[in-house]
């Protein structure tokens, strides 16, 4: 066996109130794709910032090559031969290509010479890139290429990647797994950070995986099944959603022609959508980030207003009314972003209670608020949905994103809606609270409530929608029913693979 | 009725009024771009023309002076960097506290000093430019912090748009955890860039004092940092914009002076108006550009 790479001895690392990392230890090889797995707040982040010089770990000692290896800050790893491409966090959209590529590079040539070296190596490993254009119009999948090519920039040894995929089209991560695959073949070893595990079986050869810090298992994930994977994650057996089959209603929600210019910078405008929901059904929307569906939950929920006819409820035109009005009428959403957009992160829990539920559940009298009833609800909450906090009188900014998610969740869903729109609704949560929302949802579309998800989470779309549209460059395709549907169908009805022309990514 | 108003002797004293705007808003240019907004421009500038007044007239040396303006302006900034970067307060409001410290500061310092008159500052030798018809006049018969202003505005731009260590500062300026996580020092790039902007607010001050009034009385500054604060964001944060910016200024606060003084039978407060208003509506229909991503935001390596 050869000396490995990297090799992670005994790494410990703790916060005030968290131990990150504790005892961690392997090994990568040259020339591998090192699978790291695990659920969020696993400690992944933390490790992959150690190796890259970001963290100082408290205990434990990495080697590299053989020599010790303690990089203090990033530069350091970098010119060892450790590059990182990041989850999120690390291009400036203010800048083009060539600067954002000349920012992660230590030496950089003079911009000329740099373009030059882009267009080259962008050309050789098929990721299409032109240096001049500013990176805030680039596609999600474009943005990433600019990270991957400024990390081959420097040939480095070792590529850690963070959540690649979560971002692009199945075909984008086919040509991305090409690229790595070539990569591997010439000596690079890769440390690919994910919780998408038929990713990691089609790609890695080995991989470690991580529960609350600790080094759990170490597995060869092409050979244990994506279940095993999932239950070492999480450390229990997965409960999954169960639905009953039902006869679809009376439609309740029909958008009809549904345009409107993005309210946003770098936005994309919704065009010509229109689609009907049912009463009892699950209609999932897929697309890749920023394809329109900040703007379609913006129209769906009032914040932007639009043509009266445009929207209705129930036969009823709403395009035209508020969200306040709307929620009285029965149209509720649960936009994502659960810090800053679904709840007020500094307010309790019980007034962030009030600010959705205070219509429909009786809490405003004559302009006076009914603090007694808005707690009784914030309570109602907390114990329906097993939301793990010390009481309503929290801040939503300390609650866990899997708590907080099921609160704004289960806040809607006990207002009986008549319609409930939900954007991203397990979004960076545990795989147990994650399970626990898909199957509310599914519980709130048995008893007669039109649901929609927007998710790019398409395994999350496949297991609890009945039908399923995708929305590409602000256009909504016809839904299809989910029964049948296979991952490549869906990557054609979400645009294939994105290449230059297609740009009107914010991600 | 324009007969009494010199159009030569207008161009050259909008040179001279644009001076102290053009240093300060070329500082708080660089503030913004690195991030950060600093509202104490108008505080710096003052204490920059207390310091500067005080150490020329102490050395008899403009030259001095401006340097002493200079620190005293830095001095201040710095006190801003500490409480916003290093104890993570509230840019605006520290901002707004700064101006008000300044101004109570220079008051205190400017007590005693009432009534003096600064050393003159000599016209910068241009030798023959200086006799080119038309063009001398107006162009070439300035005292050297003129240009210098000038100057630091074509250096600005070069440092920005042509440097790495601009290309940091842009980038620190639009995204800091981006910037932090390929492992710049967001702080200190911030910091230094506040002490250019209070050094630079500094110089802005001292012109008034040591040259274009000259003397000190209280209150100097009269508005001037918050116009160059205007001015940066109506010019879209480009260099090139603000000088046009403060120089439109600069012309029409002398059309106006000229233009009370010839008696024109305007309402003198609609006079004195006119320079905020024209500036306003003409940096607005220039303006396209998009503020800097963290403008404002405190950073802190943890969150």
């Amino acid at each position: 066996m050869t000396e490995p790479l990297l090799r992670l001895s005994g790494l410990t690392k703790a916060y005030p109130g968290v131990v990150a990392n504790r005892g961690v230890s392997f090994d990568i090889r040259p020339g591998e794709i090192h699978a790291l797995l695990g659920e969020n707040g696993a400690g992944k982040s933390t490790l992959v910032k150690t190796i890259y010089g970001l963290v100082k770990p408290d205990e434990g000692r990495m080697a590299w090559r053989g020599a010790p290896f303690a990089p203090g800050k990033p530069s350091d790893a970098r010119a060892a031969g450790v590059a990182m491409v990041f989850q999120h966090f690390s291009l400036f959209d203010a800048l083009d290509v060539a600067e954002n590529v000349a920012l992660g590079m230590e030496n950089p040539p003079p911009m000329g010479e740099l373009a030059a070296r882009i267009r080259e190596v962008s050309d050789t490993y098929g990721l299409p890139l032109d240096p001049g254009r500013i990176v805030g119009d680039l596609s999600a999948g474009e943005r990433q290429r600019v990270e991957i090519v400024r990390c081959l920039l420097q040939d480095p040894r070792l590529l850690i990647m963070d959540e690649p995929t979560s971002v692009l089209t199945p075909q984008e991560v086919e040509i991305l797994f090409e690229t790595l695959r070539k990569l591997r073949s010439e000596g690079t070893s890769i440390l690919y950070i994910s919780h998408k595990l038929e990713e990691i079986r089609a790609l890695c050869e080995h991989a470690t995986i991580l529960r609350l810090g600790e080094v759990v298992a170490t597995c060869d994930p092409r050979e244990a099944s994506a279940r095993e994977m999932a239950e070492m994650m999480v450390g229990s057996a997965l409960h999954r959603p169960a639905r009953a089959a039902k006869a679809p209603g009376e439609v309740v929600l029909q958008l009809d022609g549904l345009t409107a210019a993005s309210p946003r910078p770098f936005g994309t405008a919704l065009k010509d959508v229109s689609v009907e929901v049912r009463a009892g059904e699950v209609l999932g929307i897929g697309g890749v980030a920023g394809n329109g569906q900040d703007e379609l939950l913006l129209a769906l929920s009032g914040e932007m207003r639009t043509a009266a006819e445009m929207v209705r409820l129930k036969g009823a035109p709403v395009g035209r009314l508020g969200p306040t009005a709307r929620r009285r009428l029965g149209l509720l959403c649960a936009p994502e972003e659960r810090n800053g957009h679904a709840s007020a992160p500094d307010m309790s829990l019980t007034e962030n209670a009030l600010l959705t539920g205070g219509v429909r559940k009786g809490m405003i009298r004559k302009g006076f608020l009914d603090w007694g009833k808005a707690r009784g609800f914030a309570e109602e909450v907390i114990r329906g949905f097993d939301v793990r906090t010390p009481g309503p009188g929290a801040a939503a900014r300390s609650l866990s994103g899997g708590n907080l998610q099921k609160f704004v969740i289960g806040r809607e869903i006990l207002q009986a809606p008549q319609v409930l729109v939900v954007n991203q609704p397990t979004w960076g949560v545990d795989a147990a609270a994650a399970a626990a929302i898909r199957q509310a949802l599914l519980d709130l579309a048995a008893g007669g409530a039109a649901v929609i998800v927007v998710s790019q989470d398409l395994d999350e779309l496949m297991e609890i929608s009945d039908r399923f549209a995708a929305l590409n460059g602000g256009a909504l395709s016809a839904p299809v029913p989910t029964g049948g549907l296979t991952v490549h169908r869906i990557g054609l009805m979400l645009g294939g693979a994105h290449d230059m022309e297609v740009a009107h990514v914010e991600a | 009725m324009f007969g009494s108003i010199d159009p030569l002797l207008l161009l050259a004293s909008l040179m001279v009024a644009a001076t102290p705007i053009v240093f300060a808003a070329i500082g708080e240019l660089v503030v913004e771009r690195a991030g950060v907004l600093n509202l104490g421009v108008e505080g710096m500038m003052i204490t920059g023309a207390v310091c500067g007044f005080i150490v020329a007239v102490q050395t008899g040396s403009p030259l001095l002076g401006f340097a002493g303006a200079a620190v005293g302006g830095a001095a201040l900034s710095l006190l801003f960097a500490a409480l916003t970067q290093y104890l993570l307060s509230n840019q605006v409001a520290t901002g707004l506290a700064l101006t008000l410290f300044g101004l109570g500061l220079a008051s205190l310092l400017g007590q005693g000093w009432v009534g003096i008159r600064a050393p003159s500052v000599p016209d910068l030798p241009l030798g023959p430019l200086r006799d080119i018809p038309v063009l001398g006049p107006v162009l070439f018969r300035h005292d050297p912090m003129v240009y210098l202003g000038l100057l630091v505005c074509l250096g600005v731009w070069w440092f920005l748009n042509r440097t790495r260590g601009g290309l940091i500062l842009r980038a620190v300026g639009d995204n800091h955890d981006a910037a932090h996580a390929l492992g710049y020092r967001v702080v200190r790039v911030r910091v230094l860039a506040i002490l250019f902007g209070g050094a630079m607010a500094g110089l802005g001050g001292a012109y008034l004092s040591l040259v274009r009034v000259p003397t000190w009385t209280d209150g100097i500054t009269a508005g001037a940092g918050w116009i160059a604060l205007a001015i940066v964001v109506f010019a879209s944060w480009r260099p090139g914009r603000l000088v046009i910016g403060a120089y439109l200024f600069g012309g029409v606060a002398q059309l106006q002076l000229n233009l009370q003084a010839a008696g024109v039978r305007v309402p003198v407060e609609i006079l004195s108006m006119s320079p905020y208003i024209a500036t306003i509506l003409v940096l607005v229909l220039l303006s396209a550009g998009r503020a800097p991503g963290c403008l404002g935001r405190s950073f802190h390596a943890a969150r």
